[in-house]
């Protein structure tokens, strides 16, 4: 057996009273794919800053290639081989791709860079690892997938021989995902090793040649991929059997929100609307696809009102809307669950109390002449912790200082307690653990049966599929036509999130 | 060297900065007090005796704080929704100059119509001279800190303007000084024969009222949910820039009533002298409060404290008086330095 080129002892790393990695150990080995499988919060992102110096470890040791590597530096890291490609992306958008590669890898007193054999080492190593890209293009004019490429180069320039890729198909079509793993191989043959961080399953048993699976911060299981099953992958990484949520079928009733022919201007980093109709009805949950980007932050704000239509049409219930604003859509009986519950679906310095009534401090339950009625409020906050299941000290905790799982509960409480119409859920369980996933999916289907419109925007196409009556897919700013359940494969539904015009039929 | 966020310590600890940053600045001027070649014990406690030590210092404190107070409230309703208003000196100014407009025999009413109309007036003036920067910040993005700050100045060329001309007193002697207010237009002493008057008690009033609307009422509610997170508010449905704009009349007017109170119950008069940046202290005043309405009252005899007790020490020590506005800047410097390591751990590698 060949010796391992890294090895890790006894990492541990708290957060405040979170034990973020708990004593994991792993060797990894030359020329080996490993995949470090995990919900999201298991602790696959701090292990792997460990690891590249971003955060120095409470205790443990990292070895590279035999020698010990000191902790909390990242240019110790970079020297010892270790290349990194984040989630997101550390690219000057506004330089060329031969200079994001090249940037700081030569002394600061050379006064030129040598451009010509810069460029030539990055069309080999291009060439070699199947990572076309031409070196003089701008890197703002690139693909999400060309500047993961960008990424991956720049850690291949720097003659790195462990690559860590931290979620690296999240904003990847599906074909993008395909030529990805083929350049994997081709490290590898190399002899190049791979830590490979996801949540996704299917994407650990294509690539990967070990497993490694993390829950709540403990590694608990190692599994050969050739001698596992994703049923046995997905019960180590949840730690319990999970049932598929069985669905009723849908009673749908009338339109309850319709957009016809809407445009907007780019939102949330994203494409414009361009055109986009759609029709929600009672009983229903439409579920929206897409790689991120391509407009569902546009539509989103749409629909929770923090964006103006530029041309089309808004009816609510069948009749047309005039003026349209955050307070008028929850006027309308639309719920909002938004995608950031950090940023923008709580104030986080403010207590329990004070963010449930957020959205509705000015109805006579909460407020008479101008003057808030706490003790309503706080009992109304009780109610919602109750009903909701919140963990939380009390209603006067500060919400920042609540999990993302009690968070996200509390948004739900706030947005379902008046038995809205509509309910728009963003995301809503990125980044849950799974009985916190669970129990949103549980909620949004508790209020399909009673007659909500729902319209659930997930970039996890696992849940739209389990739980949408109907599937849309945003590309560019366009909606394709919609599916109902299980007409169309994820293959098709990948084509078109990769922005294909559907195949004639 | 980087800063990690912590969570919120307990109440009471959270008491303990102001001490500890008054702690950390006695410490720091003290090395400047040996530098002037005295001692510190001596000075700090002729300072303390100066601000404290008898009734005379006493009231001299109270009535040097109750600008501080009306500033200081300004400055932390403004702060509290994130509208960073440096223009209190400004709108105090205007405020001052509203009363002799109106308090000069313009109007022949009684005590009890005349005071509060005057109030009200004023409090309508310094509103509006910061409705400007807010609605420039809210429709163009201005940053208001530049307006806000920038407007000191004009206004302060402007009254200098009125004291030289409209407004310039007649038997003044040629000095650039206004006519004095009636007697109707004059707020009692709260002692007779003592400086101290019933713009004290004013102020006290208005800190009470102050900590009802941010604690009680829907506008605080609205305001600190703005100052805290404003996109999460704006998605909730909050007007931010109504809040922004009711935020800054109020600041605005809290601040004028500092001129009013000021020429109406001490001065009698308008001069250049007004303010000896008052509204400049009321950020340190409403800082060292962390904001809270009450504990400006508190802030504010504290500085005002300093200020009077530096004048009585420097007359017998022979250290400048200037030693007060080090001691009040650096209490800032030390409070911002508590409040950030409150909500970071620093961490050096």
């Amino acid at each position: 057996m060949n010796a391992p080129v890294l090895r890790l002892t006894g990492i541990t790393k708290r957060f405040g009273p979170l034990v973020a990695n708990d004593a994991i150990s792993f060797d990894l080995k030359r020329g080996e794919v490993v995949a470090l499988l995990g919900e999201n919060g298991a602790g696959k992102t701090t292990l792997m800053n460990i690891l590249f110096g971003h955060y120095v470890a409470d205790e443990g040791s990292v070895e590279t290639f035999g020698k010990s590597l000191p902790p909390g530096d990242p240019r110790a890291a970079l020297d010892a081989g270790i290349g990194m490609v984040h989630q997101h992306f550390t690219l000057a958008e506004n330089m060329t791709v031969l200079e994001n590669i090249a940037l700081g890898t030569q002394a600061m007193w050379r006064a030129r860079l040598d451009r010509g054999a810069a460029a030539r080492r990055i069309r080999k190593l291009s060439g070699d690892f199947g990572l076309a890209i031409d070196p003089g293009a701008v890197v703002a004019a690139l693909s999400v997938g060309e500047r993961q490429r960008v990424e991956i180069l720049k850690a291949l320039y720097r003659d790195a021989r462990i690559l860590i890729l931290d979620e690296p198909t999240a904003v990847l079509t599906p074909a993008e995902t395909d030529a990805l793993f083929r350049t994997l191989k081709l490290l590898v043959a190399q002899g190049l090793s791979i830590i490979f961080i996801s949540h996704k399953l299917h994407e650990v048993m294509a690539a990967s040649d070990r497993v490694l699976v993390l829950r709540a911060g403990r590694l608990v299981g190692e599994r050969r991929t050739a001698e596992t099953s994703r049923s046995e992958l997905a019960a180590l990484m949840v730690g319990q059997e999970i049932a598929p949520a069985t669905v009723a079928p849908a009673k749908v009733g009338p339109p309850l929100l319709e957009l016809t022919d809407v445009s907007t201007r780019a939102g949330g980093g994203g494409a414009a609307l361009d055109g986009v109709s759609l029709t929600l009805r009672g009983g229903e949950i439409t579920g929206l696809a897409g790689v991120s980007g391509n407009g569902q932050a546009a539509l989103a704000a749409l629909i929770a009102g923090t964006m103006q239509p530029l041309g089309g049409e808004i009816a609510i219930g069948g009749a047309t809307v005039k003026e349209w604003s955050p307070r008028r859509a929850l006027a309308a009986g639309i719920a909002r669950i938004p995608e950031d519950r950090h940023a923008v679906g709580t104030i986080g310095d403010m207590s329990v109390t004070e963010n449930v009534i957020l959205e509705r401090y000015r109805s006579a339950r909460f407020s008479r002449l101008g003057f808030l009625d706490w003790r309503a409020a706080r009992g109304f906050a009780e109610e919602i912790i109750a009903d909701y299941d919140v963990k939380c000290p009390s209603p006067e905790a500060r919400i920042r200082l609540l999990s993302g799982g009690n968070m996200q509960k509390l948004i739900l409480g706030r947005a379902l307690d008046p038995e809205p119409s509509v309910i728009l859920a963003n995301q809503p369980t990125r980044g849950l653990d799974v009985g916190a996933v669970s129990y949103v999916h549980k909620k949004l289907l508790e209020a399909r049966a009673r007659g909500a419109a729902i319209l659930l925007i997930s970039e996890d196409l696992e849940e739209i599929l389990a739980l949408s009556d109907r599937i849309l897919v945003m590309s560019k700013g366009r909606l394709s036509t919609p599916s109902a359940r299980g007409e169309r494969t994820v293959r098709e539904l990948g084509e078109l999130m990769a922005g294909h015009a559907e195949a004639a039929a | 060297m980087r800063l990690e966020p912590k969570p919120a310590p307990p109440l009471g600890v959270t008491l303990l900065f102001p001490v500890a940053a008054i702690a950390a600045t006695l410490l720091i001027t003290s090395l400047l007090v040996l530098a002037a070649g005295a001692s510190p014990f001596s000075v700090f406690y002729l300072v303390a005796r100066g601000a404290a030590g008898t009734q005379f210092a006493a009231l001299e404190t109270l009535t040097r704080a109750t600008p501080l107070i009306f500033t200081g409230l300004a400055v932390a309703v403004a702060f509290r929704a994130k509208l960073w208003n440096i223009g209190a000196e400004a709108q105090l100014y205007i405020g001052g100059v509203v009363t002799i407009v109106l308090g000069t025999g313009a109007l022949p009413l009684p005590s009890f119509l005349l005071i509060p109309l005057i109030m009200l007036a004023a409090m309508a003036a310094g509103a509006l001279l910061l409705l400007g920067p807010a609605v420039l910040k809210t429709r163009f993005g201005v940053d208001e800190v530049v307006t806000t700050l920038l407007l000191n100045f004009i206004v302060l060329l402007f009254v200098s303007m009125l004291l030289e001309g409209p407004l310039k007193d007649p038997m003044g002697l040629g000095w650039p000084q206004s006519q004095r207010v009636v007697a109707e237009a004059q707020l009692p002493r709260i002692i007779q024969g003592k400086r101290l008057h019933y713009g004290f008690a004013i102020s006290l009033c208005a800190a009470a009222i102050v900590w009802v609307i941010m604690k009680k009422t829907v506008l605080g509610y609205e305001m600190r949910a703005v100052g805290h997170n404003a996109e999460a508010a704006s998605f909730a449905g909050i007007p931010v820039n109504r809040v922004l704009m009711k935020t800054a009349l109020l600041s605005g007017g809290l601040a004028a009533l500092a001129g009013f109170s000021e020429v109406s119950g001490l001065k009698g008069n308008l001069t250049l002298d007004l303010s000896p940046g008052y509204g400049y202290s009321g950020i340190v005043v409403a800082m060292l409060a962390m904001l809270n309405p009450l504990g400006v009252v508190a802030s504010a005899i504290f500085v005002a404290g300093i200020f009077v007790g530096a004048d009585a020490m420097s007359r017998t020590a022979g250290v400048p008086s200037y030693i007060a506005d080090v001691m009040v800047a650096t209490a800032l410097l030390t409070m911002v330095t508590a409040i950030l390591m409150s909500r970071f751990r620093v961490r050096w590698r």
